[in-house]
């Protein structure tokens, strides 16, 4: 048995996982239509590249990556693009985003897909640019694209691979369910992620002790690979990220550094089964398996759902009876969010759908005054003290939120779980992160308005002084004319003005060569005159038009007349 | 002399106190030229609290003018933009108390705006150009002008000058990423309520 | 359909702030039949008179303050500060000061702070030290345990005791006594043995007095039950106990005349583990850390023993914690704890580099 370690606080909600692991995985028929949004992962949404009307076909990219943090989208099934426009989407905010909808044929027809059978003699980076092409992001909740991660640079070796399958969170049973009917290839994809970091030296698939069944059936696939499962006593949040490194090595994540900076990679089992597929079979990730549970659904269990399959459509098939159903969760009762409408679709990192019984999960109760009983502080598993923490959000006092670690909260609710007042600590610690982060950015960004105004107020004083300073040189100059012009008599004003309107004069030469100018033009419009009177009399316009250019015609030939005598005057 | 001195607890008194008078200034007199501080750091301080719209709604052609004002006493609620969070701020280094933002000045807004120029209508009078105390507006003489929207500060000055008032304020573009979850209300509501419930009565009896 | 949105974590536990208190007030039920059997009714009285008290002055002041009765008054915290004053009176003390020490507990020390949760001070102990210092003669006026009554002599009964009680008239001679702090308070050069000898109160007992004994077991004991129910960990109850057996160990003085009394005394005498397990372990006024209560806890075993020994008053439980809550902002600065991924502990006070 490999040695594990223990992490602090965590808390033992009711499991609640049986119910919903007692059928295999099963499928939903196609829903009339799918609703897949560009932004299933964290960084830059994905761009639309097909357009409404468009036929694809199921495993069809209907999206490109923006870039390199992003992932592509596939059609997760054969139909016709219906719109392409802002939908509500799977998010705390209930906010819409971008999503290209797509009107199913009911035909499930599949692109031709090309698979590498032989995955040990293609290259890292090939395989780099599968995984992101393949739309692969991780598949636990956070949604970071994995290929980003499976590429930590040269400047950060790693040795260990860790594959998360602790699957914490009271109800969630995909994970569990996936490694049970799917373990064979699990271990195929884990082999492909050791491939592309280099075969680090350690490889452990974290698994809490309440998945029996699952331990058995990946262990039969790990003799003699070099995979260990390692498998410690349930407790949440032991899924977390963080908590999961401490358990299995022992070793803390830096505040602010991700695990390759301590040479590890940390994946969830979900994602890894999505690789092999991608690699092996070439099939990009259209469906991920979900699972569908609470006492407000008559049937729970996991099904391998399409993305961008509608929360009703989940709901509809797995009778629903929305009296009894206390709010409508995408992930699990600690961490998920709750939904605000029914139209949600499915995304990458859906891994649950509750839907609980008022009795299960009743309403929040009004949060009481908080007494510091401090058994938030018992229940933090990253050593917070969550009361001093609410203390200070509710001032908005953030220096003394930052000095008490704010940002090493991992918001996995378990200080709210605990909290006997019923105050949604969570809820504080996130408004209160995005008001400092807010805050941050209004300060760099009042600092380059500053700059730029104090560089404005400088240019603007420059040219004022160079101006007064031009002026005053002009003022001088005048002065100093003055002085000089003084003493001089009348007579000598008058000369300095004849000679001033002399210099004025043109040279004869300058004179005559402005004069055969003037009559060139001027010969030259009475042609153009000339020219348009002909063509009106031959074409028989109306005789007020040709009068009028007769008329010009005489006027341009009085002109070259009278420049003809100012010429021959002036050679005189 | 010194005799006399001693004898004479008067006289020793005040020699001893006009003797400890003396260490002390000296002693001041010395840290007084010793630790000299160059400028005012308040003002900076108090400037780096601002919001650097540069508006002028407080009255003075910018916000550092209106920190050198504070710092000579002037009221500290006369900056819309920064709104009551600045206040409490600017109170809080100050250490006095805060008052709520005199409505004279204009009201905090609700939401961030940046300027926004249609542009096929512009004429190209470069006015706002002019206007705008952050040089965020690009553009030359009798060709279009367009806003450098991630450097304006939302101040709204260039609005007016706008012979064809093709300048809107549009509220700055907020998706999912932006999005917060909104505070929840203090614990037990205690001085929040208090507060909410007398406005709420206040504006009942108006 | 829309649904609410509502913030996760959507489950939540068992325990209710109501809960924790109704399982405060049921831990002193031991305590409180100690001190019911061996000094008879009064505590009873206290309590109850201060239960009523606390529950009505509370409703006053949610009412005066607007608040809605049934919730705030549905958290029992007004009841816990009552049961622990009553219990920290004399028996059979004038109803009145009962009351007095009640409304100052609940209406001063806590509702005008802000209520539960905003009390800088134990309410109790607030309560209990104006009594203490207001009315000395009635604060220290204790009864004699029940086994060291002369022949013929018992405690009044329930009736005569609320007569007592209601008609501010002190108990009859010979049923008022000295408490063995209040013994080693006026030694009067007589060494420890001599007074384990002479003195029935300790003569008769197995360790810390007669009544007091099974009075502090008793607490001991809902103390236990508290632990065990998580209500809150053991560092502060257990640095103080600690620090108070380690400072009367140091200062023991092989029993001389001089001698403040031994740790068995110290620890099971007085209001010791009342004062451990009811009084110091109220969150609102503690620290919030582990290592905090440590050090919170120590202090105040530490300013228990000085007070004790060499202090005016002859328990000190109240003023140890006062003081000590004076100091717990101070405790907390320097003993947050070292959150996962930093290798060194900060300091409350500490500002972000900037």
């Amino acid at each position: 048995m490999r040695q594990t370690w223990v992490t602090p606080g965590g808390v033992h909600p009711p499991e609640n996982k049986l119910q919903s692991v007692t059928q295999p995985i099963g499928s939903l028929p196609i829903p009339e239509k799918l609703v897949v949004p560009l932004g299933q992962h964290i960084g830059a949404p994905a761009i639309a590249c097909v357009k409404l009307g468009d036929k694809v076909l199921k495993g069809q990219k209907i999206a490109d990556p923006a870039g390199t943090v992003s992932v592509a989208i596939h059609a997760p099934t054969s139909g016709t693009v219906s719109a392409i426009e802002a939908r509500p989407i799977a998010h705390s905010s209930g906010m819409e985003a971008l999503c290209i909808e797509i009107s199913t044929d009911g035909k499930d027809q599949w692109i031709a897909l090309q698979g590498i059978a032989d995955f040990e003699h293609t290259t890292p980076k090939a395989l780099l640019s599968i995984i992101t092409d393949a739309g692969i992001a991780g598949m636990g909740g956070a949604g970071f694209p994995t290929a980003v991660k499976l590429n930590p640079g040269f400047h950060r070796p790693i040795d260990t691979l860790i594959v998360n399958a602790t699957e914490c969170e009271p109800y969630i049973t995909a994970d569990d369910a996936l490694i049970r009917e799917r373990a064979e290839e699990i271990i195929e994809g884990i082999r492909i992620l050791s491939h592309t970091l280099g075969n680090p030296s350690n490889i452990l698939i974290g698994i809490e002790d309440n998945k029996p069944e699952a331990i058995q059936a990946l262990e039969p696939h790990t003799k003699d690979t070099g995979i260990n499962v390692v498998s410690f006593p349930t407790k949440y949040p032991s899924g977390g990220e963080k908590q999961l490194i401490y358990i299995l090595t022992g070793k803390e994540l830096p505040s602010g550094q991700i695990p390759a900076d301590i040479g590890i990679v940390c994946v969830n089992i979900g994602t890894t089964y999505a690789i092999k597929r991608a690699v092996v079979e070439g099939e990009p990730l259209v469906s991920r398996v979900t699972t569908m549970t609470g006492e407000a659904c008559e049937i729970n269990r996991n099904y391998d759902v399409l993305i961008g399959t509608p929360v009703s459509h989940m709901l509809e098939h797995n009778k629903f009876d929305a009296e009894k159903c206390s709010r409508v969760i995408m992930g699990g009762p600690m961490m998920g969010f709750s939904l605000t409408s029914k139209d949600i679709p499915i995304v990458k990192t859906s891994n649950c759908l509750l839907a609980p019984s008022v009795e299960e999960i009743p309403h929040n109760e009004p949060a009481q005054p908080c007494i510091r009983c401090g058994m938030c502080a018992e229940a933090c598993p990253a050593s917070l003290l969550p009361q001093q923490l609410l203390w200070y959000s509710q001032a908005k006092d953030h220096d003394r939120l930052q000095s008490h670690n704010l940002f090493d909260c991992i918001e996995c609710g378990a200080c709210s779980y605990v909290c006997p007042s019923n105050i949604p600590l969570v809820q504080h610690y996130r408004s209160s992160k995005s008001d400092i982060k807010k805050a941050e950015e209004e300060k760099i960004k009042s600092a380059q308005a500053r700059e730029r105004f104090e560089f404005r107020q400088q240019r603007i004083e420059q040219a004022d002084k160079e101006r007064e300073a031009k002026r005053a040189a002009r003022r001088e100059a005048a002065l100093e004319a003055k002085k000089t012009a003084a003493p001089n008599s009348a007579a000598d004003i008058v000369a300095a003005a004849q000679a001033r309107t002399a210099a004025k004069q043109l040279s004869p030469e300058q004179e005559q060569a402005k004069l055969e100018r003037a009559v060139s033009s001027a010969e030259m419009r009475v042609q153009k005159a000339q020219d348009k009177f002909d063509a009106a009399v031959a074409s028989e316009e109306p005789e007020d038009k040709i009068k009028i250019l007769s008329a010009a015609l005489s006027g341009a030939q009085q002109k070259l007349e009278k420049a003809k005598t100012r010429l021959a005057e002036q050679s005189n | 002399m010194i005799e006399f001195v001693f004898q004479n607890p008067i006289i020793s008194a005040l020699v001893a106190l006009a003797g400890l008078g003396l260490i002390f200034g000296a002693l001041l007199g010395f840290a007084a030229e010793k630790f000299k501080i160059e400028g005012d750091p308040v003002i900076d301080q108090i400037d780096s609290l601002l919001p650097q719209t540069q508006c002028g709604q407080c009255g003075f052609p910018g916000c550092r003018p209106y920190a050198e004002s504070i710092a000579d006493g002037d009221s500290i609620n006369k900056c819309p933009p920064g709104g009551q969070s600045t206040i409490n701020a600017i109170a809080n280094l100050l250490d006095v108390p805060a008052p709520e933002l005199d409505q004279e000045h204009g009201e905090e807004a609700d939401i961030k705006t940046v300027a926004y120029i249609r542009e096929d209508e512009c004429i190209g009078c470069t006015k706002c150009i002019q206007a705008c105390p952050v040089d965020a507006i690009l553009g030359a003489a009798k060709l279009m002008h367009t806003v450098i929207a991630d450097e304006c500060t939302g101040c709204d000055l260039c609005v007016e000058p706008c012979p064809v008032d093709c300048i809107d304020m549009l509220p700055v573009e907020s998706g999912v990423n932006q999005w917060q979850w909104p505070t929840p209300p203090i614990a037990n509501g205690l001085i929040a309520t208090d507060r909410t419930h007398s406005s709420s009565s206040h504006e009942g009896a108006a | 359909m829309a649904f609410k949105q509502v913030t996760s974590p959507h489950a939540h536990g068992a325990k209710s702030t109501a809960n924790v208190m109704k399982l405060v007030v049921l831990a002193t039920i031991p305590g409180l039949v100690a001190l019911t059997w061996h000094f008879g009714w009064g505590s009873l009285i206290n309590v109850v008179l201060a239960c009523l008290t606390a529950v009505i002055s509370e409703a006053l002041v949610l009412k005066i303050r607007k608040r809605p009765l049934a919730f705030y008054l549905g958290d029992y915290s007004a009841v816990v500060t009552a049961v622990l004053l009553g219990l920290a009176l004399p028996p059979l003390c004038p109803w009145w000061v009962v009351v007095i020490g009640t409304v100052f507990s609940v209406v001063i020390a806590k509702q005008l702070f802000g209520g539960l949760g905003y009390n800088p001070f134990n309410p109790a102990m607030v309560g209990y030290v104006v009594l203490l210092i207001s009315f000395p003669v009635q604060m220290t006026t204790w009864i004699t345990p029940l086994a060291l009554l002369p022949e013929g002599i018992s405690h009044p009964d329930f009736i005569e005791s609320l007569r007592l009680v209601f008609s501010s008239l002190a108990p009859v001679d010979g049923v008022t006594g000295a408490t063995p702090l209040d013994s080693f308070k006026h030694t009067s050069g007589v060494t420890v043995d001599q007074i384990y000898q002479k003195d029935s109160l300790f003569s008769q007992a197995m360790f810390a007095g007669v009544g007091w004994e099974w009075v502090n077991l008793g607490f001991l004991a809902g103390g236990i039950i508290m632990l065990s129910n998580r209500l809150f960990t053991w560092h502060g109850p257990v640095a103080m106990l600690a620090t108070l057996a380690l400072m009367s160990l140091i200062f023991w003085d092989s029993g001389s005349s001089q001698s403040p009394g031994s740790m068995m005394m110290h620890l099971f005498s007085g209001a010791s583990m009342m004062g451990a397990f009811f009084i110091l372990t109220d969150p609102v006024s503690s620290t919030v850390s582990n290592r905090g209560r440590l050090v919170y806890g120590a202090l105040i075993g530490f300013l228990v023993y000085i007070i004790r020994a060499w202090g005016n008053y002859p328990d000190a439980i109240a003023f140890a914690v006062l003081l000590a809550n004076f100091c717990a902002p101070f405790i907390d600065n320097y003993t947050l704890p070292r959150t996962y991924g930093h290798t060194d502990r900060r300091k409350a006070t500490e500002r972000s580099e900037d």
